[in-house]
């Protein structure tokens, strides 16, 4: 699959997705947009995950493969820093901040090195050969998923009768530029550039392009449709939002309900949320329970003093050179191969 | 080469370590999951034997009951201003604030002055019963009532 189908196969997909529910809701289907499509994406998801960890879990993963880059633990004089500790992790402790630095923080984004050949006049070969630190990706990384997560956050008050403090402290938070009547969200602004970003960047990159498949797009479209249909329900074609939460309640409380009076817009939305959460445990974003499974990052660099044994060390079935003769004495004798037992063949 | 194959399975079976469908390091993983569960679970369990009250904006101030039934209408129609009420108080804050006009006519035709505390309010004089019961409901807090209303300490959320 090449870029062209890759990410015109994943921007129809997208763009036909955001009819389905607006052709339903004409039709009047608003109940199975509205309650059984959600309820069916939410079982999807959660089983679909759950299944999938396990079959993670029953991997065997017989030696240790943490990638390091730190001194690991050895004779007494030699020194190691803190940051050894971090990088080569000798117990679960640092192994658990490790893990904390690379979900919070990112970090293996962080020392994302770029080698690149420059063009320089003093050189007598007119190039040098540079290696700097890219950031951009980190940047993009970071801005995405938090943005994301205080997005998710700040919807937990259509989902519960009185929303808890830090819903509301995140959303005065990300509400802090008032410049129209609405709150304007920060986090949704970040959302849509940083996805964009990560969007271009795959398509602008010749070797990210040859490398990325409708995979990798369609959940970039798909997060980017839904930050759109969003944005468009809020600041553009408002819908009756006491209704939007009499159904979205009604979701979360058992009793779903399908008020009156919601925009197609609406509907739109939360298709695009139920087909994201439907499709996440078949997709590239089963990375947000697989970064925990991530065997270079969650293993302590104990070889050294631990013995791990390969589950699938046995014995193996042994068949010697003194059974190989006699099974094959007189074809060898024939062909004049010296014997350990010889024979006469004449006999 | 079957008959092999068993041979094989069945040594490595017998170092103990080859279990198919084995879970390694179940404490982790159930750990793990109920964790997951819980989190994605959180707006039901949140929830849990709660029954959703709906709002109800209450319409019988005296203001509104000394009208007669035809004349009991808004501005705009009703689910207009239930879905865009925000952006007529953005416009009439521009046209007021910016452009000095005070006229604003109704879809009915009849003029109104372009006051949020003294045309809005002046029929919706019940602040909490009214604008709150649904902000209360969808919990937003607009920014309008910093300065427009004196708010008894009681009715912050």
């Amino acid at each position: 699959m090449n870029f062209i189908h890759a990410y015109y196969f994943s921007l129809f997909a997208v763009v036909a997705l955001l009819f389905i529910p607006y052709l339903g809701v004409r039709a009047g289907l608003e109940a199975f947009f509205g309650i059984i499509i959600p309820y069916l994406a939410f079982i999807a998801f959660l089983g679909g995950v759950i299944n999938q960890i396990l079959k993670w879990a029953r991997t065997p993963v017989p030696y240790r493969v943490p990638t390091t880059c730190g001194q690991n633990k050895t004779l007494p004089w030699v020194k190691r820093t803190i940051r050894d500790k971090f990088e080569n992790p000798e117990s679960m402790l640092y192994v658990i901040g490790r893990m904390f630095m690379e979900i919070v923080f990112f970090r293996s984004l962080f020392r994302n090195m770029r080698m690149e050949l420059r063009p320089w006049q003093k050189y007598p070969e007119g190039g040098k050969l540079i290696y700097w630190s890219n950031k951009w990706l980190w940047i993009g990384a970071l801005a995405f998923h938090y943005s994301f997560l205080i997005i998710l956050l700040r919807h937990l008050r259509l989902f519960m009768e009185t929303s808890p403090s830090f819903v509301n402290l995140i959303e005065s938070v990300d509400g802090f530029f008032i410049l129209s009547t609405p709150t304007t969200y920060v986090s949704g602004i970040i959302l849509l550039i940083s996805a964009i970003y990560l969007l271009l960047r795959r398509m602008l990159d010749i070797k990210l392009r040859y490398i990325s498949l409708a995979s990798d797009y369609f959940p970039l479209f798909l997060i980017l449709g839904i930050g759109i249909t969003g944005i468009l329900m809020r600041y553009f074609y408002r819908v009756d939002m006491v209704a939007v939460k009499e159904l979205t309640l009604g979701l979360a409380t058992f009793h779903p309900t399908i008020p009156d009076g919601i925009g197609a817009i609406f509907y739109i939305h939360l298709f695009l949320v139920s087909v994201l959460f439907a499709y996440f445990p078949f997709s590239k974003l089963m990375h947000m329970p697989g970064v925990f499974f991530s065997v270079t990052r969650n293993m302590a660099g104990n070889n050294r003093w631990v013995r791990h044994v390969n589950p699938w060390e046995y014995t193996p079935i042994l068949f010697s050179y003194m059974e190989q003769e006699d099974l094959y004495r007189k074809q060898m004798k024939k062909a004049g191969i010296p014997l350990e037992k010889d024979i006469d063949l004449e006999e | 080469m079957p008959e092999e194959k068993k041979e094989i399975i069945n040594s490595l079976k017998d170092t103990g370590f080859y279990k198919p469908g084995k879970i390694y390091d179940p404490g982790y993983i159930i750990a793990g999951i109920v964790i997951f569960i819980i989190l994605a679970a959180l707006p039901f369990l949140y929830n849990a034997g709660k029954a959703a009250k709906m709002p109800e904006p209450k319409l019988d101030t005296p203001e509104i009951l000394q009208l007669s039934e035809a004349e009991r209408v808004c501005v705009l129609p009703k689910q207009e201003m239930r879905e865009n009420h925000m952006v007529l108080l953005n416009e009439w804050r521009d046209q007021v604030v910016r452009e000095g006009n005070r006229e604003y006519t109704g879809y009915t035709g009849k003029k109104y002055t372009v006051s949020l505390q003294n045309t809005c309010m002046e029929c919706h004089s019940n602040y909490d019963e009214f604008c709150n019961e649904c902000h209360r409901y969808t919990v937003q807090t607009p920014v309008c009532w910093n300065c427009h209303l004196q708010k008894p300490k009681e009715w912050a959320r």
